[in-house]
This record gives C-alpha cells, sequence and structure tokens, in this order.
C-alpha cells in the first residue's frame, strides 16, 4: 500500500484503539491485530507522532510494580477520527468511480 | 534471550540517539516485554517476540531523519566548558574544511551513483532517437531509388527500436537496484552516528 496513505490510516486506527478509553502499547496493538499487524517499532512512532501533534495525551501509571504508560484522546483527536469519516466518504465515491469501468466490462 | 540482556544491547545500537530518546525507547520495549510475561509468556518467548535487535535498531535509524542523528551526535552530553569553546573556535581552519569536504564526498558519491542511472537512461533515449531517425532516411534513399540503402536503414531502424525495448527494460532492472544501493548508503552513513557495532552490520 502507498506509504503515506497506510501512515495515515495507521494513526487512525490507533486513535480509534483509545477512543472509548485508555490503552497502553500492548493492549493497542492485541486490539489491531485480528485488522493489521503492528510492530512495537512502527505504534511507538504513531504514538510519539499522536502525542506531539497533540491528538493524545500520556501519563504512567502504577501496574503490578512497575509503570505503564496509558494513552488518552484528546478532543482534536476525536476530531481527527471524525474528519477520518467524512474523507472515507469522499474516497468511497472515488472508489466507485475508478472500478466503475471495469464492473462495466465484466 | 533475556530480557535484560535485550535493552542493553538495543541500548547499544542506538547509542547515537540522545539519551532521552534511548531510554524512553527501552522503557517501551520494556513494558512490551513485561505485559507479555504477564500474559503468560516466559521471559525468553516474550523477547523473541519483538523481534531482533538488529532489525528494530535497523528500522528505527532508518526512520529518522539523517539530520536529526547529526544533531544529537553533535550535541553536547553536557554544556561546552570554556576550554572546549576555545578548542572549537581555534580548530575551526582545521575543523570546518575537513566537514566540508566529508559532506561533498558523501554528496558526490551519491550523485555518482544516481549518475550512473541517468547516462544509462541516456545511452538509451539516443539509440531511440535514432531508430525513428531512420526512418526518414529511408524514405530519402527511397526517392533516390537507392532501395537497398533504404531497405537497410528499415532494418537498421527496426533492429535499434528492437535494442532500445530491450535495454529500456534492463534500465527498469538497473534503477532498482541503485535505489536500494542508494537506500543502503544512506543507511550506512546513519550508522557511522550511532558507533561501530552497527556498522559491521550494515
Amino acid at each position: 500500500m502507498d506509504i503515506q496513505l497506510k501512515r495515515g490510516l495507521l494513526d487512525v486506527c490507533v486513535l480509534a484503539a483509545i477512543k472509548n478509553e485508555d490503552s497502553y502499547g500492548y493492549q493497542i496493538i492485541k486490539d489491531l491485530k485480528p485488522y493489521v499487524e503492528l510492530s512495537e517499532s512502527t505504534l511507538y512512532t504513531i504514538l510519539k507522532r499522536l502525542e506531539s501533534t497533540q491528538m493524545l495525551t500520556v501519563r504512567s501509571s502504577e501496574h503490578d510494580g512497575r509503570l505503564r504508560k496509558y494513552y488518552h484522546i484528546t478532543q482534536k483527536g476525536q476530531d481527527r477520527i471524525e474528519e477520518f469519516r467524512s474523507d472515507f466518504q469522499g474516497i468511497l465515491s472515488l472508489y466507485q468511480f475508478i472500478t466503475r469501468e471495469e464492473t462495466a466490462h465484466a | 534471550m533475556r530480557k535484560q540482556e535485550f535493552l542493553n544491547e538495543l541500548g547499544g545500537r542506538l547509542s547515537g540517539l540522545s539519551q532521552n530518546d534511548i531510554d524512553e525507547r527501552l522503557a517501551f520495549y520494556s513494558e512490551m516485554i513485561d505485559d507479555r510475561i504477564e500474559e503468560g509468556m516466559t521471559e525468553e518467548e516474550a523477547v523473541a517476540a519483538i523481534g531482533s535487535v538488529d532489525g528494530i535498531a535497523d528500522r528505527i535509524m532508518s526512520e529518522i531523519p539523517l539530520s536529526r542523528l547529526v544533531m544529537d551526535k553533535v550535541k553536547p552530553k553536557k554544556g561546552l566548558g570554556a576550554g572546549t569553546i576555545l578548542l572549537l573556535v581555534l580548530g575551526f581552519p582545521l575543523w570546518f574544511p575537513l566537514l566540508i569536504s566529508a559532506f561533498a564526498v558523501v554528496l558526490s558519491i551519491y550523485i555518482a551513483i544516481w549518475a550512473i542511472a541517468i547516462s544509462f537512461y541516456a545511452v538509451n533515449l539516443s539509440l531511440g532517437v535514432v531508430s525513428v531517425c531512420s526512418i526518414p532516411v529511408a524514405v530519402y534513399y527511397f526517392s533516390l531509388g537507392n532501395t537497398y540503402a533504404g531497405l537497410f536503414m528499415i532494418g537498421a531502424g527496426i533492429a535499434l527500436a528492437g535494442i532500445t525495448i530491450l535495454l529500456f527494460l534492463a534500465c527498469m532492472v538497473l534503477t532498482k537496484g541503485i535505489v536500494a544501493i542508494a537506500k543502503g548508503f544512506l543507511l550506512w552513513i546513519k550508522s557511522l552516528f550511532v558507533g561501530k557495532e552497527a556498522v559491521s552490520h550494515a
């Protein structure tokens, strides 16, 4: 898949994984596993990018005698998901246009 | 591999980054390993699930822009002492030209790699142009009544067109190879900023 397109999609996927409740790294990977295989280093880069663009905030919380980082979605992050929804409607209609020719001939 | 062993090794491979950055990344991987252990994996399994140190380090290096690696390397761990500043100023006539020439060497190697591809395409283009031009020349010979020369020109034109197409396909393969070489070269330059052990892996 096109790298730029995939990068944008993965950002939204990670936001969607923390949309309803705060989550941590391994949980995000597990939640996304049925849909997309995400490596730890990729997830790290995405989380950093989302943090620096204020789409999410990070807090460290003690868990079982060690620290675990929890990620919390911000309003800006929620807006990003909404923006994706409306963008995707446009992409869908483009997709229909692109594949129109093929289905007509088939 | 044990968790601590993994973290030490990864930390070593990332030594070109700032200490903050390294600590944060290691904490991230450490948490990932702990969470897997908590879920029932053994320590070895959890470390294996994360991936190889080489793979992770290479990936991190390729994601970080070269400019930031250089900045992190150049940025002193502690503040600059008066002695160091004096040395930097006095040494300027020495280190500045060295820096410029090192940069020029890297840039020229990069350009040279691409020049190979460009020259191949240039040869390809010229063959294509000659093959097309042979047609009007053939027509000219025919108009003079010189049938043999005309036929020869048409034959030569078709042969050249064939060579052009084959060479173009070869050029595409070559370009792919050159892109790989250019990427590898950039990764190698990056690894220079990350430490000796990374160079042997590059």
